[in-house]
């Protein structure tokens, strides 16, 4: 690979606007995905990551804009474009009257590739769906037709590979296999782009991240940076005995007090821990433990797109 | 030209109909000889519409090519709608498919549906009735054409419709009217001069006509008419599905 290839985005998007109607779905987005990277896309529904993925997959035309995938523009060369890039769906969708082994097949020739079939005997083995090959899409359950979905989106051996929500709805067991396979996909030097609602995969998977909202883009970095945005902790003070009274100054920044606890929320520049717990010790708090939690992904990215429902939306999954 | 993306294509769709061929093939057989056996028995030696030809012979070519035509308007029709509903067309449009690698599949298999009902239809009807081949070449070329219209029209409103009960509609309202309309059941020229004018106006009318014309070599417009008209439709539906496909109407960004 030379130096130019190299420098070479994996998907880089100029001015990408697209409007329904009174909508507008997204609005001026420009960055890159660099080539390897596992990139996070995140941001609340209806946020316009569905409208992101349709645009870079060629399923719908944009208003403004241009974005290439590999250096192929998705509606000039869109031949180019579609064989450089796999697209894992949201929804779980299939085609009822075929075989697992007949859909990868015939996926595989739709991109013009026959005799594929070395390669979709791996696939299957590697998503655990060897003994499913000639079984029945409708036979299948759920997380079953998810790793078809998989297989699909990978049977032209894309470089890039697009992973829309691929583990709502699937059970721990099939997640840390999807995550075991991905991982290997990412080491082999696919780009991997994933957007999800569970945000401690974003945290544990990704690279780099965007968050988008209302069509725009709120905040492209790594996670490291995100995480260390300047927004801020909390400090959790323990005391001996329960804290009753606390200093005015401090009432504000309460973010949970339950008898001898308290979490204060601090910012990482302008506080200084030393001085609150001065504070706090003047106010007869008798400090028995102290500890600074950092901020999480998901309180990043709750401040960030004002989404207070997230928490709700991930419990409510995980219990599902 | 992706070859190989065509094929499969094509080969998706004919597997497709074939694995349900009691519903796409077998019953309408069954249905176009049911109406065979009741319009031969109650009409036959009663009405001559050619010149030494039983009203029973006469009848096949036109049952044969309604049940052809209509069955290759199913084909693309059904196909289209179930995907869009389902969601499966994502599997077609995130590939790089050209619009006219899909439309060369879609109507490859339509045609194919369309003949494989037709052959079956033929075969049953040739025990109850005998019935002359005057030209096989016309026949054929009147099947692949007939299909070739009624699945680019069953594209149409496949990509048109966005519910079931549209392409039902689609289907009541204009080509079943306009086939039993069109000289399956009786010749044109025994229709009163409002009505005979009015059915010539009816493209549907020329698909029969000329497919009869290759059983007796008897027609009731000339042969040459009819080629010339369905060559004009097939000419004005490629341009139409295609640009449609082009252009993802009701497809992308749905």
């Amino acid at each position: 690979m030379n130096k130019n290839d190299q420098a070479q985005p994996a998907i880089s998007l100029r001015g990408v606007s697209k409007r329904y109607g009174d909508l507008q779905a997204l609005s001026d987005v420009s960055f890159d995905i660099k080539k390897g990277e596992f990139f996070g896309l995140l941001g609340p529904n209806g946020a316009g990551k569905s409208t992101l993925i349709s645009a870079l997959a060629g399923l719908l035309k944009l208003n403004h804009g241009s974005i290439s995938i590999l250096g192929a523009d998705v509606e000039k060369d869109y031949r180019q474009a579609r064989l450089n890039l796999g697209v894992v769906p949201q929804e779980i969708v299939m085609d009822p009257f075929f075989t697992v082994r007949e859909t990868l097949q015939f996926q595989s020739g739709y991109f013009g590739l026959r005799n594929n079939d070395v390669w979709i005997d791996e696939l299957l083995e590697q998503l655990g769906l060897s003994d499913k090959a000639d079984a029945n899409m409708r036979k299948l359950s759920g997380g079953m037709k998810r790793r078809v979905l998989i297989a699909q989106a990978l049977v032209h051996k894309p470089q890039v590979l697009v992973l829309d929500e691929p583990t709502a709805g699937v059970d721990v067991e099939l997640r840390q296999s999807m995550w075991r396979f991905v991982r290997r996909l990412h080491r082999e030097g696919h780009t991997i782009v994933l957007t999800t609602h569970y945000l401690e995969e974003a945290e544990e998977l990704c690279d780099r991240i965007a968050i988008i909202n209302k069509g725009q883009l709120l905040a492209l970095e790594t996670k490291e940076d995100l995480l260390a945005r300047g927004l801020g902790s909390k400090l959790l003070v323990k005391a001996k005995n329960t804290i009753k009274l606390i200093p005015d100054e401090y009432r504000e920044r309460i973010a949970r007090h339950e008898g001898n606890e308290i979490e204060l929320t601090i910012h990482r520049d302008s506080d200084s821990v030393m001085d609150i717990l001065d504070n706090l010790r003047a106010a007869s708090i008798d400090i028995d433990y102290v500890s600074v939690l950092s901020d999480s992904l998901e309180d990043v990215f709750v401040r960030m797109t004002g989404n207070t429902e997230v928490s709700q939306i991930e419990s409510n999954e995980v219990q599902a | 030209m992706n070859w190989t993306a065509t094929f499969t294509l094509l080969s998706k769709e004919v597997t497709r109909w074939r694995k349900v061929w009691m519903q796409t093939v077998l019953a309408p057989v069954v249905t176009a000889l049911l109406y065979l056996l009741v319009f031969g028995h109650v009409l036959e030696g009663r009405v001559e519409v050619f010149p030494g030809v039983s009203y029973t012979a006469f009848l096949i070519p036109g049952l044969l090519m309604m049940t052809v035509i209509q069955n290759a308007f199913a084909n693309t029709s059904s196909s289209l709608i179930q995907s869009k509903v389902m969601g499966s067309i994502v599997f077609i449009l995130l590939p790089p498919f050209s619009a006219f690698e899909m439309f060369l599949a879609y109507i490859g298999a339509a045609i194919l549906r369309g003949l494989a009902v037709g052959v079956g239809v033929f075969l049953l009807a040739i025990f109850y009735v005998q019935v002359p081949v005057e030209n096989f070449f016309v026949i054929m070329a009147f099947a692949i054409l007939g299909s070739y219209v009624m699945g680019a029209l069953g594209l149409i409103a496949g990509m048109w419709a966005e519910k079931f009960d549209q392409i039902a509609a689609f289907q009541s309202f204009l080509i079943v009217p306009l086939t039993f309309l069109s000289g399956v059941f009786y010749s044109i020229k025994s229709l009163p001069p409002i009505w005979y004018q009015l059915s010539k106006a009816n493209p549907f009318f020329y698909m029969i006509d000329g497919f009869r014309y290759g059983f007796f070599g008897q027609s009731d417009q000339p042969v040459l008419l009819s080629l010339g008209v369905m060559l004009v439709a097939t000419a004005v539906l490629t341009i139409i599905c295609v640009n449609m496909l082009k252009s993802g109407y009701k497809l992308r960004d749905a």
